[in-house]
C-alpha cells in the first residue's frame, strides 16, 4: 500500500460529505453552474473535487472505474481505503473517474434500462480547466440558457438524445465541479 | 442516551450515500421514480418517513429548516418533524417561508413563490400515479418505460362522463418535461401551477414505497388535461376570514352546530403574514392592538 493512501480523507465526515453533496446536489440541478467543494486531499492525478465527490457518494456497494493515468497504484490504495470501493471494468462501473481522453468511448458505461433508468453510469470528468464559456445548455434546472467549458458537443447530445436513459456527468477541475445530467441538451455555439 | 450520541441528521454515513445517490439520479431523470432503501425512523410510515430520510440526507448545519404539515406550521407531523431534526441535526427553524433554505412539506406548496437555493421536500404516501388504475408493480413500471399512459386519460375522461368535470381534486397527475407522468403527492390542484417552472428544487420522498423523485428548479410540468377540459386550478369560492386574501388556498372550518363555517388560509405563514401587514379578513381582529 502506498503511504499517502490512509491521509487525505474527511475529518469530519458527517458534516463535510453533507456540505459537498449539497454543492454536488446544486451542480447537478442547475447544469452550468460551478460549486466549490472541499475537505479532501486526494493523491494526484485526482484532483479535490473528484476526491470529495467519491468520499461523498461512491462505497462499498458502488463499483468505480478508473480510466487512462488515474488507474494508478495510489489512486486504487486511496479508493479502496476511504471509500471500499470496488474497482471494476468500464462496463460495470457505477462511478468512473479519469479525463475526457480517456474516458472515450463513452458508450462503455450503463446507460440504465427502460426499466430503471437510474442504473446508469455517473462520469466524473477531469478538466484542465472548467468555466461557464462555452457550449450552450439548456433543459431542466436552466432558467433560460447556461453555458460551460464542455470537452465536445456531439457525444453529449448522443448522450441527451437518449433519454431517459443515459449517463450522467460531473466535471471537476481543482476545487471546483460542475454538473451536467443526460436531461440537458448540449448545442454548439 | 444524548441527543450527541446521534450521527448528524439522525442516519448513518451508509444510508445518507445511499439516499444522495438516489436524489441525483432522480434530478438527473426528472419524475421518474427511484428506487431506494428506505429505512425505519422513529416515526411511523404515513407520518413523513420519506420526507424525513430526502431532508436528513440533504441537511447541512447552516440550514434553516421550515415544516409544514397541509400549510401549517404548527400542527402535530410538522412541531414533531421540526423537533427531531432540531435535536439530531441542530439546524435553524423557521416558521417563515422566506427565511427557509430547506422546507419539508405534508400536502401544501407554500403560497410565497420560492427562490433560487431553496429546497422543497415533499412527503408522499403512493408515489405511483398509475398504482390504483393498475396494481401491478411490474405493469406499471412497463408502461413508465413505454411512456403508455393512455390508462390515466381513461381515468380522467371517466370522470368528466361521470361528473361533467374532471373530479380529482387533490394528487392531481402531471407530467414532467413531456416524458414521465408524476403524483405530485396530494397537494391540492390549486397548487399543481406551482410545480412549473419554480426556482427552487424539489424533492420527493416515499418512505413505506421506497421510492424517490425529484422536479429540478426550471422544469416543465403540466397537469394533464384535454382540450375541451382545460385543466382548473380549483379552490374554495370564498375570501380569507382572517386576512381577507382573495388567492390563498382556504380550509373550511365549521365553528359551531348550526351550520356556521368559516374559511381561513391553509397557510398560515402567508396568513399571519397578510394579518401583520394590516389586512384583514370577514371575521378577523387586528394583530397589532390597533383597532
Amino acid at each position: 500500500m502506498t503511504p499517502d493512501a490512509l491521509t487525505g480523507g474527511f475529518a469530519d465526515a458527517p458534516i463535510q460529505s453533507a456540505r459537498a453533496f449539497r454543492a454536488a446536489m446544486e451542480a447537478l440541478s442547475r447544469p452550468g453552474k460551478i460549486e466549490t467543494v472541499a475537505g479532501a486531499q486526494p493523491p494526484a492525478p485526482l484532483s479535490v473535487a473528484a476526491g470529495v465527490l467519491l468520499l461523498t457518494l461512491a462505497d462499498g456497494t458502488t463499483p468505480v472505474h478508473l480510466a487512462g493515468a488515474h488507474d494508478s497504484p495510489s489512486v486504487r490504495d486511496w479508493i479502496t481505503f476511504h471509500c471500499g470501493a470496488p474497482l471494476v471494468a468500464a462496463a460495470d462501473a457505477v462511478f468512473a473517474v479519469g479525463t475526457w481522453g480517456a474516458m472515450q468511448p463513452i458508450t462503455r458505461f450503463a446507460i440504465g434500462t427502460p426499466d430503471y433508468p437510474d442504473r446508469a453510469a455517473t462520469l466524473i470528468i477531469e478538466m484542465p480547466d472548467l468555466t461557464t464559456q462555452g457550449p450552450r445548455l439548456t433543459g431542466p434546472g436552466i432558467c433560460d440558457v447556461a453555458g460551460l467549458s464542455l470537452p465536445e458537443t456531439a457525444a453529449f447530445r448522443a448522450n441527451h438524445a437518449l433519454f431517459p436513459l443515459g449517463i450522467d456527468c460531473f466535471l471537476t477541475c481543482g476545487d471546483k465541479v460542475a454538473g451536467l445530467p443526460r436531461s440537458t441538451l448540449v448545442e454548439d455555439i | 442516551m444524548t441527543d450527541q450520541a446521534y450521527n448528524f441528521a439522525y442516519l448513518d454515513e451508509q444510508t445518507k450515500r445511499m439516499i444522495r445517490r438516489a436524489i441525483l439520479k432522480g434530478i438527473a431523470v426528472p419524475g421518474y421514480q427511484v428506487p431506494f432503501a428506505s429505512r425505519e425512523m422513529p416515526m411511523p410510515y404515513g407520518w413523513g418517513t420519506g420526507g424525513v430520510q430526502v431532508t436528513a440526507a440533504c441537511l447541512v448545519p447552516e440550514d434553516c429548516l421550515k415544516v409544514i404539515d397541509q400549510g401549517a406550521d404548527d400542527t402535530t407531523n410538522a412541531v414533531s418533524i421540526r423537533k427531531f431534526f432540531q435535536r439530531t441535526a441542530g439546524v435553524a427553524v423557521t416558521e417563515a417561508t422566506a427565511d427557509a433554505s430547506v422546507i419539508q412539506t405534508r400536502h401544501r406548496i407554500p403560497e410565497l413563490p420560492l427562490r433560487e437555493g431553496q429546497i422543497l421536500v415533499y412527503q408522499v404516501p403512493i408515489p405511483e400515479p398509475l398504482r390504483f388504475l393498475e396494481p401491478r408493480e411490474t405493469e406499471t413500471r412497463k408502461m413508465h418505460s413505454l411512456e403508455e399512459y393512455g390508462l390515466m386519460h381513461v381515468k380522467l375522461y371517466e370522470d368528466i362522463a361521470r361528473h361533467g368535470q374532471i373530479a380529482t381534486s387533490y394528487a392531481y397527475p402531471v407530467k414532467v418535461e413531456g416524458r414521465y407522468v408524476m403524483d405530485p403527492s396530494p397537494i391540492p390542484k390549486f397548487d399543481n401551477p406551482k410545480l412549473s417552472g419554480s426556482a427552487a428544487l424539489q424533492l420527493f420522498g416515499a418512505g413505506r414505497e421506497q421510492r424517490i423523485y425529484a422536479v429540478p428548479p426550471y422544469t416543465s410540468v403540466v397537469s394533464l388535461d384535454f382540450e375541451d377540459h382545460p385543466f382548473v386550478a380549483g379552490k374554495a369560492p370564498h375570501d380569507c376570514d382572517l386576512c381577507g386574501a382573495t388567492d390563498s388556498y382556504l380550509d373550511e372550518v365549521i365553528v359551531d352546530d348550526a351550520g356556521g363555517r368559516m374559511f381561513v388560509c391553509s397557510d398560515t405563514d402567508f396568513c399571519r403574514g397578510r394579518k401583520d401587514a394590516g389586512h384583514i379578513g370577514r371575521l378577523g381582529v387586528q394583530t397589532d392592538g390597533g383597532a
